[in-house]
């Protein structure tokens, strides 16, 4: 929308003007046409002024983007609270000189305007015009260019906490692979593992194994196919049958290759059966309704619950209790823990699943990777435990120096 | 085998065969229970209650047919509650399985409760749109961009949001005055909060599934305005809504319906696990001596 | 070879998208757009995939007349039937003649329908089992064999009767400054709001620094298990 042709509520004549306009009030004498006999009512219609226009525009590069954002920025106009009289701000924006036009509008209250521009390094020019049922105010110009940033400083504290964890598990990988013997506390689920499966073995039926209904792009269905590697080489090893149904087409695609892979390092690759790992479908009822059916039927001896679950998982558990099976399941999903904790013999809780495959590989780079991640715990504890004793400190006393310690720490964990 | 013993043993069949019973017998009675609202739906209902007529409530069915027992309630009475408070209502949903919801969010509560309300003027379907919180993010900075025109509803066809008076004054999710999400799984509220209403600041409130439920009570109240949880927390804004707006009658107090089967299925529950845990130390005790 | 190109693939992947999230330049915030897509167009053809996968699974069971074959072709039915009410959308029309068009003024989908009246009933019958699994295991699991396993029953009983009307009556007659925090509904709202609250936030702690380990040895090429393990 071109506006160059209205004339600007802040020049020195309009400002003249305005006042006189709204003085001038005009009496019309009208009535409804059944009262037209009786005395005429008198209505009085007030010409509003067009609104003081917006002061101080500004044009900056939007910071920490990829470009092609400015940020427009202004005072409000003085007229910015009376809603009779200012109704808005429209942004226009020229470029090279060409014809302004309106690229968005902004409530009144609202100083600034995120405009996103067609190229980077090339300048921009704005205008910011209020306006209302009495005309507009238009401010001066202002212009700036549109710049990628090489670090996003809203993000430093993320990146510092990422430095110190990931810093921690590389650190302690290293002292892995130089020898240094590394402790890890038992994992009750893990450490059955063998037992559960034996007992498959022993009693001639199949282990059935669920990655959860989720695809591979979530890393619990990842951290459950890895510990798959793991438990599938022992089930080759025990000459027993594995049943994997799978909520999703491209899980099944990797668990297959996963198998494979470990039957041939546990040698023997004759044993491995692709169709005992197929897909179902990806609604997460019918997928249920499936693997319910088959415990019921093929009565496994172990069921391994180890992925993304949701409001299936005390459905298959509960089921898998009532065949008999062993249950060991493992899940990141908080809200559905405690329904695995009730109905399964073993529970991996949220982080001892992505432990579990380190765990049972005894590999010492990858517990050294668990050691590494305790120690991130172990900055997360201090931070909570410091942090409660400065905010009750704070809370006492008011000293400006714990208001500033309590900040910092605040500042490292808030993601920015 | 004792009594007591054989309680501990309890077949399971007979504990579905009595939560079956507790629940039928009392839905069929259909008599609303005497809900007290909590003060977490309360904030939500304040909330919505103090938006100015004409506030723009933005309306997100996030859930499947499976989880409609419990999540219609809730988004049919927050429905109910902006159109009689004259708030413009956008529904919209990031669910495959939501546009019939939304249908049936239409058909049941706005048609024969609002006939004076214009489809376009105060309420407007979104629809359906793929990229789960990656959409909800990308809202933030262009809502336009996202939804070019809307789906219409019955004998009205799709039009440009250009066209559709409602949508004149909305750029990007900043331009709504209130989120409402109503889920049950992922997305659902937890993203809205994260990726729409905690960059931007516009108030976010709704519900989940019970389950759901304790995974947001860590963002209320600073995030989360409030929160409906389950069929109990529906049933408690029901009460409110109710309560302040009896025109509605017994139509906005399905979940109120609902929670009298809920609350003898719980008892029952309580009554099994009380009595397992006397079967249990009924026999410990023998074994003692 | 075969086990050094998904490494490489997961570590340039990987470390690329790291980059991206505190590298706002151009050309890595379009390797964060387009890596998604990537998966998004891999599972479109995983849904060909896993329909052929299924169809070959269960004609195989009803060729060789296995065991329950008869429930392979109640899915291979269903999946069919649903597959191409979609495809051709078929429908009814006006008095309920059949139509092979979607082009209906009054007509309802047969997809529709089918979604309505079969899929939607079955979804809510599955969830509806788990308020009687829920029973069933709350009276096997909530026994008072330990200390904890005492907290937790009594926690139980709270949260149960708390989001119930039952539990406003039980402790109405509790008096004023009392009721704060021993009015049942009360009770469960601070067991909910306080303990729950720094359980469910401590799990996702854990949660969060496990998936930054499990990547973090996926990315470095540590995590073998799904490749076979070994080196």
């Amino acid at each position: 929308m071109k506006i160059s042709g209205i004339p600007r509520a802040g020049s020195r004549a309009a400002r003249l003007v305005a006042p006189l306009i709204a003085l001038t009030c005009i009496v019309l004498p009208f009535g409804p046409a059944s009262a037209q006999e009786t005395s005429p009512e008198v209505v009085t219609e007030v010409v509003v002024p067009p609104p003081a226009p917006p002061t101080s525009v500004a044009a900056i590069d939007a910071p920490n983007d990829a470009g092609h954002a400015l940020l427009v920025t202004w005072q409000a106009s003085p007229d910015d609270a009376n809603a009779d009289v200012l109704a808005g701000y429209r942004v226009l924006r020229s470029q090279g000189g060409s014809p302004f036009e309106e690229v968005g509008v902004a409530a009144p209250g609202q100083d600034s305007f995120r405009d996103r521009v067609p190229e980077n390094a090339v300048r921009y020019d704005y205008k910011v015009v209020s306006f209302g049922p009495g005309g507009v105010g238009e401010s001066g110009t202002a212009g700036a260019e549109a710049r990628f940033q090489w670090f996003d400083k809203t993000r430093v504290s993320s990146f510092v906490i990422m430095l110190i964890v990931c810093g921690a598990i590389v650190f302690n990988i290293l002292r892995a692979q130089a020898g240094q013997k590394m402790y890890i506390r038992k994992i009750a689920g893990m450490d059955a593992v063998t037992e559960a499966v034996g007992r498959a073995t022993e009693m001639g039926q199949p282990v059935l194994y669920v990655a959860g209904i989720q695809d591979m792009d979530n890393v619990q269905t990842v951290a459950g196919l890895t510990i798959l590697g793991s438990i599938s080489k022992l089930i080759a090893e025990y000459e027993t049958s594995l049943v994997m149904p799978c909520s999703r087409s491209l899980v099944m695609s990797t668990a297959r290759e996963t198998v494979k892979e470990s039957y041939l390092s546990a040698g023997r690759p004759d044993a491995y059966r692709e169709d005992g790992i197929y897909y179902v479908t990806d609604e997460q009822f019918g997928f249920v309704a499936h693997v319910d059916g088959l415990m019921v039927r093929k009565k496994p001896a172990t069921c391994f619950y180890l992925g993304a679950f949701f409001a299936e998982s005390l459905i298959l558990a509960e089921t898998g209790n009532s065949i008999g099976a062993i249950q060991v399941a493992g899940t990141a999903m908080p809200t559905q823990l405690p329904f695995f904790v009730a109905a399964c013999d073993y529970t991996l809780i949220g982080e001892e699943l992505f432990a579990a495959s380190a765990y049972l590989s005894q590999d010492e780079k990858m517990l050294g990777s668990l050691k590494g991640q305790d120690f991130g715990k172990g900055v997360a504890m201090v931070s909570i435990f410091v942090g409660g004793i400065l905010t009750t400190i704070e809370g006492l006393t008011g000293w400006p120096v714990i208001t500033m310690l309590n900040d910092k720490i605040h500042w490292l964990w808030s993601g920015g | 085998m004792g009594f007591l013993e054989k309680l501990g043993r309890l077949d399971r069949r007979w504990i579905f065969l009595l939560i079956a019973v507790s629940v039928t017998i009392p839905l069929m009675l259909q008599r609303p229970a005497p809900v007290k609202p909590s003060p977490i739906v309360r904030n939500l209902y304040t909330a919505i209650d103090a938006l100015p007529p004409g506030s723009k409530l933005l309306l997100s069915l996030d859930y499947g047919p499976s989880t409609v027992p419990e999540n219609d309630p809730m988004a049919h009475a927050i429905a109910r509650h902006a159109l009689s408070k004259d708030l413009k209502l956008y529904v919209m949903t990031i669910w495959a399985t939501g546009p019939p919801l939304i249908s049936n969010l239409f058909e049941t509560v706005i048609i024969p409760g609002f006939p004076n309300k214009t489809y376009g003027e105060d309420y407007l379907n979104l629809g359906y749109k793929v990229g789960n919180q990656g959409l909800i993010q990308s809202l933030t900075s262009d809502f336009r961009n996202q939804y070019t025109q809307d789906v219409g509803w019955g004998d009205i066809a799709a039009r440009p949001v250009g066209q559709i008076p409602m949508m004149s004054t909305i750029r990007t999710i900043k331009d709504f005055d209130f989120i409402a999400g109503i889920g049950s799984g992922q997305p659902g509220l937890k993203e809205w909060v994260q990726f729409a209403g905690d960059p931007t600041g516009t108030p976010v409130g709704g519900g989940v599934t019970a389950v759901e439920a304790p995974l947001l009570y860590p963002y209320y109240p600073t995030q989360l305005v409030g929160l409906l949880g389950g069929l109990a927390g529906a049933a408690e804004y029901e009460a409110l809504l109710v309560e302040n707006h009896p025109e509605f009658g017994e139509a906005a107090q399905v979940a109120l319906i609902r929670m009298f089967p809920q609350t003898v299925a719980h008892l029952v529950i309580v009554s099994f696990v009380l009595l397992g845990n006397i079967s249990y130390f009924a026999q410990r005790g023998r074994r003692r001596k | 070879m075969k086990r050094t190109i998904p490494i490489l693939i997961t570590a340039v992947v990987g470390g690329l998208l790291i980059a991206a999230y505190f590298v706002p330049a151009p050309f890595l915030a379009s390797a964060d757009r387009l890596i998604p897509d990537f998966f998004n167009i891999i599972a479109a053809f995983a849904f060909v995939l896993g329909g052929g996968n299924l169809l070959r699974v269960h004609l195989t069971k009803i060729s060789r007349r296995d065991h329950e074959w008869i429930y392979s072709v109640v899915t291979v039915a269903g999946f069919l039937v649903m597959l191409f009410a979609g495809l051709l959308k078929l429908g009814t029309g006006e008095g309920g003649a059949f139509h092979w068009t979607y082009d209906l003024a009054d007509g309802r989908l047969l997809y529709d329908a089918l979604y309505q009246s079969v899929f939607t009933p079955c979804q809510a019958t599955m969830f509806s089992l788990l308020a009687f699994f829920v029973a069933s295991a709350s009276y096997r699991a909530f026994r008072a064999k330990t200390p904890e396993a005492t907290v937790l029953l009594i926690a139980a009983f709270v949260i149960l009767i708390g989001r119930t009307f039952v539990g406003g009556w039980l402790t109405a007659w509790i008096p004023e400054p009392f009721s704060e925090y021993l009015h049942i509904p009360n009770l469960s709202a601070w067991i909910m709001s306080f303990p729950n609250l720094a359980g469910q936030r401590t799990i996702q702690m854990g949660i969060a620094l496990g998936i930054i380990s499990n990547s973090l040895r996926l990315i470095l090429g540590i995590e073998r298990s799904h490749l076979g393990g070994g080196d």
